[in-house]
């Protein structure tokens, strides 16, 4: 399962469209970082729309591919997560969200554009 | 009424524990609960089965229809042979975990759903969930 992951400009572009086993999680979390690293990308959105579980272990590999890409110098935006899953995950642990995310594709390229522009001007938000 | 669903998943790779978990939320479907609780449950599934394929290396789910006049109801047994947790008690702890994970497997699942029962001896794990609704 090869997730393709697109470039836009100066940023990147994924939409997760299945239902990902614990390995195929961390063969995209790998191909993320690779191609944050080749391309050089400001960032990237990744779009969860079609996720209908996203279970700790799921949460963790988003948190920490989004972790991981910010020390590679870059952001991460997760967008269109389904209200569902996103009550399934506060009820399990309020721990398990820990990545920008942003309501539809559109305001999730909107917000990583600024927060790009906000980490070149030098007023990143402090880890 | 006694239309009894039964479904079972054997779990032994990474791709059953998505299999079990869309079985869980079709069958929640089925059955009347909503978009949130069958979220919930599917969530809760995957928790269960992972833990299989991570530290017993199978097992099987064993998703059933419970329902009856007044409630709608749905029982998930997820079971397996392996080394059986040694204390269940730190287990159930937020945040604790002996496989590298986030500790939250086990009580993120409970949180998910009505029912949660736990028992556990080397050789057998047993966990127990269910979720139920007045019929409407």
């Amino acid at each position: 399962m090869i997730i393709p992951i697109l470039r836009l400009k100066d940023v990147l572009l994924t939409s997760i469209q299945v239902d990902l086993t614990d390995q195929e999680a961390l063969d995209f979390q790998a191909d993320v970082l690779r191609m944050v690293s080749e391309t050089e990308a400001g960032g990237i959105v990744i779009d969860i729309t079609a996720l209908d579980v996203v279970d700790s272990f799921m949460a963790r590999v988003l948190n920490d591919t989004a972790r991981i890409v910010r020390i590679l110098g870059a952001e991460v935006v997760l967008s269109g997560m389904q209200p569902m899953v996103a009550l399934a995950l506060i009820e399990m642990g309020r721990e398990l969200v820990g990545v920008e995310t942003a309501l539809n594709l559109d305001q999730g390229l909107e917000r990583l554009q600024r927060l790009i522009q906000e980490r070149t001007s030098g007023h990143g938000r402090p880890d | 009424m006694a239309d009894l669903t039964k479904i079972r998943v054997v779990l032994e790779n990474s791709r059953d524990v998505v299999i079990a978990r869309g079985a869980g939320r079709e069958v929640a479907r089925q059955l009347g609960f909503g978009p949130a609780d069958q979220t919930r449950l599917a969530t809760a599934i995957s928790e269960l089965a992972r833990n299989v394929i991570q530290y017993a290396r199978e097992g099987v789910c064993l998703v059933t229809d419970e329902s009856n006049g007044h409630r709608i109801s749905i029982k998930v047994v997820v079971e397996d042979h392996g080394p059986g947790i040694s204390d269940i008690e730190r287990a159930m702890e937020y945040g604790f975990s002996t496989g590298g994970g986030l500790g939250a497997g086990l009580p993120g699942a409970k949180r998910l759903v009505h029912e949660f029962d736990i028992e556990s001896q080397p050789g057998h794990t047993r966990v127990t969930i269910a979720m139920s609704r007045p019929r409407v």
